[in-house]
């Protein structure tokens, strides 16, 4: 039998506590053990990015995280991102955009272009680009995903605008 | 609810090139969909599948005992359990083997409690191989003694097909240049991002309930039904929401009948899913070839033949891979007009991989090969005779009304404005000419540009004796309507072409439109989404639906308001006067008032759509697709002569789409498209040794991402066609096709040297550069 541990986090702002074997990974934990199947598996091995969560303000591969180093810290998944019933401006973005074809890649690919506006809401579209190298899509060619961040970016810059 | 419509008045406007979301985008975008791959039903076990990981033997015997006594594990089969079920349309393949021919051959399976037992236990059974020499090529498999690998397929031959049209040997000597290569095509594989899964579940009368990422849905049956055993009527599929397929989809494999031989002895719902690797071990490859391509042309720049060899190492057994040359075929006849034609290709039983259906299906094969010839020509003639490459280009691109030699009838042909639109857009003449006078001078990066066109079906390919697709729609009392179609949606975004089409037909908001099509016991018979068909097939069946129902309703409100129905409209939910767009009465109410009275009216229309295209037929002279349209592209690239990267900076694509429909859809078919041209182009390639994957992995099979894309600039030429709806052709393969040819043009531009040998990864453009520079020093 596989050793136990109990593990305290917080998950799209809400405490959770659960016990999980000391060999599952964070993506397991969601999926399974949460119910949270808008994280998906696509590699297991940290090479497309469709895992892709947020833990303590910063993107990882959920699949390479292991679920017992979650103690005390806060997670962020794609569930987590909007408000009540509006999508948040990077998920309407992409809806506006034509950036979701099959879709599953991009509740990683959301998270990893939410995250690189928050770090650099000024970000360019080269910098788009090396930002989300990491996250594999294979319907959308990724022009219309950047098409989306662009419009985020573009709508930080008129609020910046509209604020003085 | 009375409403005063008097003094409202609707102008027409039309929905028709508008932008349109995916109906589906916000819940994909929230993480709410679920996928197959995410489906948990009641009481479900987890199958996993025991995979020969050897490339040819015979199976001495296998032991599963120690798998059975595992604790959660329900049970264990093997061929022995399977017998007599065959798969495949030439029926060369089993849900289980008892004799390895390749890989990925699967040879047992489990059902357990979880995906961790699963998996567990398929490590305790123990199976004792004899290893026979294999067939590693097409060519080692046409060797007197080579080892048989299909006992019925003498001399491993697999299929085979031959179009000959005029006389070769005049031809040939009527030409004034003839250029003979020999191009290869390599193994590449799809990569949804959703591995492969099936969840089946038997009820008790004995139907099988199967969950599927199929494409076709309704020829699926009939394909699965004999790798186990059961009438095809006795089948239900289910297509969840699927995270990819691009063509990989098109076939059963023989995961699926595991998943319901295994439902079925257990009695319990049982979900087989992939993981990465497996994915890409067990998954179909795009078929290789070996294309032997000659062509000739005379010193004016006329096209006088083209021959074709090709030869394909089919693998272990026979998917849709080796029928590519029905495709093939068209592009060596019709590719520009080219008056005589011998083809012939020959599939080759090996101990490889197998391959299936995908995006471009054998014609991003053939021109690779096509397309690079035409830059030789081009390149020659300019030499030579001083011609303007895209005068050359010109002087052999078809015109509308002009029939190939297999009878396609291009009855809308626009492949010169496509030529000369990307060419103007991208000052091509200039840059090729500035480019090729600077490769002979000193430098590090050299730019280049290349041009490439095609041609592909663009009205569906009738393969089968129907190409049809089947509609019902209904309205209810509240206008909102439901349209059942047969065309499956796999992402591509069918979801938001019908409902322009219907919005557009019904004058109801697209949003009030609902699509089912995901259950093979509601849904009306289609023949799958693939040859570029469905926005054509589907958009047509929609449309003419829809104008049924709408038929319906103004005949009703003309009664009513005594005039004739062909004074009427629909617009802005009401039904209006149509000179004028004066409201006679909203929609609604006309539908509930055609509902509520003694003689009930409810509007509730089917329609099968069946284009007028030719069987293809076993002689290959018809007129198989209802549409046919030409792409150009033009890349731009800089190649680090140093490194061997070969960056696409841009490419330019003009492409005849017939009409524009949903804008924003085509602009998203159209770049994914080129994503997956590029992938084939530059980096993509599966590394087999002896019949054995190397690279099972995103880390060693490199797939495109952002920072590899290149600007793309679109010119969307509209042909008009006559049978499209609303003049639409089919679009989202030719962007696939074409840009690959395109950036090996470029290459040669940049560096003198033809790639004919995909992908031009840096290792090996940077190896053929050296081997230049020595050659020449």
């Amino acid at each position: 039998m596989s050793v136990k541990i109990n593990l305290d986090f917080t998950l799209n702002g809400r405490p959770v506590t659960i016990e999980v074997p000391a060999e599952m990974t964070v993506l397991n934990l969601l999926r399974d053990g949460l119910d949270l199947k808008g994280t998906k598996y696509a590699c297991g091995e940290g090479e497309c990015g469709a895992c892709t969560i947020e833990v303590d303000g910063r993107t990882i591969n959920s699949c390479l995280m292991m679920a017992a180093d979650l103690q005390g810290r806060a997670v962020m998944t794609i569930e987590g991102m909007q408000e009540g019933h509006a999508l948040h401006p990077m998920q309407q973005a992409f809806v506006d955009h034509g950036a979701v074809q099959c879709g599953f890649c991009m509740p990683g690919m959301i998270i990893q272009a939410n995250y690189l506006v928050k770090q650099n809401p000024q970000l360019t579209r080269e910098e788009m680009k090396r930002g989300l190298e990491g996250n594999i899509c294979r319907c959308t060619g990724y022009t219309k995903v950047l098409d989306a961040v662009a419009a985020v970016v573009g709508l930080n810059e008129n609020k910046g605008l509209e604020h003085g | 609810m009375a409403e005063n419509v008097a003094f409202k008045h609707i102008e027409k406007t039309s929905m028709i090139g508008k932008r349109i979301k995916k109906p589906d985008a916000p819940a994909k975008a929230i993480g709410k969909t679920r996928y197959i791959n995410d489906m948990v039903l009641p009481q479900m076990l987890y199958g996993k599948i025991l995979h020969a990981g050897r490339p040819h033997a015979e199976i001495i015997s296998i032991d599963t005992s120690e798998a059975e006594k595992l604790a959660g594990v329900h049970l264990v089969i093997t061929a022995k359990d399977t017998p007599d079920l065959k798969l495949g349309f030439v029926k060369d393949n089993a849900p289980l083997k008892s004799k390895v021919l390749c890989e990925r051959d699967e040879v047992a399976a489990v059902a357990a409690i979880s995906e961790a037992i699963a998996a567990a236990a398929i490590k305790l059974i123990k199976v004792s191989y004899k290893d026979l020499p294999g067939v590693f090529s097409a060519e080692e498999g046409l060797k007197a003694d080579a080892p048989q690998i299909q006992e019925n397929f003498p001399g491993n031959k697999s299929l085979k097909f031959e179009f000959k049209h005029g006389d070769l040997a005049e031809a040939e000597a009527g030409s004034d240049i003839i250029l003979d290569h020999v191009f290869n095509v390599h193994y590449v594989t799809h990569c949804c991002m959703g591995t492969s899964c099936a969840i089946a579940d038997f009820d008790h009368n004995g139907k099988l309930t199967i969950y599927s990422q199929t494409q076709y849905p309704y020829n699926y049956k009939m394909d699965l039904a004999p790798a186990l055993g059961i009438d095809p009527g006795d089948i239900r599929v289910i297509q969840p929401t699927t995270g990819g397929s691009f063509g990989a989809k098109l076939d059963v494999y023989p995961y699926e009948p595991v998943a319901a031989i295994l439902a079925r002895k257990t009695g319990r719902p049982v979900k087989v899913l992939f993981d990465r690797e497996e994915e890409f071990i067990n998954s179909p490859t795009r078929q290789p070839a070996a294309i032997h391509l000659r062509t000739g042309c005379t010193s004016d720049g006329i096209l006088t033949f083209r021959s074709a060899d090709v030869l394909m190492d089919n693998g272990a057994y026979t998917s849709w891979g080796p029928t590519v040359p029905v495709i093939m075929m068209r592009t060596v006849s019709g590719h520009y007009r080219v008056p005589v034609i011998d083809f012939k290709a020959q599939a080759v039983y090996s101990n490889n991989a197998y391959a299936g259906s995908f995006r471009g299906y054998g014609n991003v094969q053939m021109t690779y090969a096509t397309a690079q010839h035409m830059d030789m020509f081009a390149e020659e003639l300019s030499e030579k005779y001083g011609m303007d490459p895209i005068e050359f280009h010109l002087k052999n691109a078809q015109k509308s009304g002009e029939v190939t030699p297999q009878k396609s009838y291009l009855r809308e042909c626009v492949l010169a404005e496509c030529l000369t639109t990307a060419a103007e857009a991208s000052d091509y003449v200039n840059k090729h000419k500035s480019y090729t006078e600077a490769r002979a001078q000193e430098g590090r990066y050299k730019r280049g540009i290349g041009l490439a066109s095609s041609i592909h079906n663009a009205g569906g390919a009738k393969i089968h004796k129907s190409d049809g697709c089947g509609t019902i729609l209904k309205m209810d009392d509240y206008a909102r309507v439901t349209v059942i179609t047969g065309a499956s949606e796999i992402g591509q975004g069918i979801d938001a072409v019908i409902s322009q089409i219907v919005s557009e037909e019904l004058g109801v908001p697209p949003e009030h439109v609902t699509l089912v099509n995901n259950d093979s016991d509601i849904g009306p018979w289609d023949v799958g989404v693939h040859a570029s068909r469905t926005t054509f097939i589907a958009g047509n069946g929609a449309k003419r639906a829809a104008i049924k129902a709408k038929e319906q309703i103004l005949a009703a409100a003309s009664k009513q308001a005594n005039v004739t129905a062909e004074e009427l409209d629909l617009r802005g939910g009401y039904v209006v006067q149509d000179k004028d767009g004066a409201a006679v009465i909203r929609l609604d109410r006309m539908l509930r008032q055609m509902h509520f009275q003694p003689t009930p009216d409810v509007v509730m229309v089917s329609d099968y759509y069946e284009p007028n295209s030719e069987l293809e037929g076993k002689d290959h002279i018809s007129d198989h697709s209802a549409a046919y349209s030409h792409a150009v592209h033009i890349a731009e690239v800089m190649v680090d002569t140093l490194t061997g990267e070969v960056k696409v900076e841009k490419v330019t694509m003009a492409q005849d789409v017939g009409r524009v429909i949903n804008q924003m859809g085509l602009e998203a078919q159209m770049e994914g498209g080129l994503a997956f041209g590029l992938g084939f182009a530059l980096s993509e390639e599966m590394i087999f040794e002896e019949g054995r994957l190397l690279n099972p992995n995103f880390r060693d099979y490199k797939v495109p991402t952002a920072p590899e894309m290149p600007e793309i600039e679109m010119h969307f030429i509209e042909s008009d066609c006559e049978e499209g709806p609303y003049g639409a052709k089919g679009i989202a393969e030719l962007p696939t096709i074409v840009v690959a040819p395109a950036i090996a043009n470029a290459v040669y531009n940049a560096t003198g040297i033809r790639f004919l040998n995909p992908p031009m990864n840096p290792e090996k453009v940077a190896r053929a550069i050296w081997e230049k520079k020595q050659a020449d020093s």
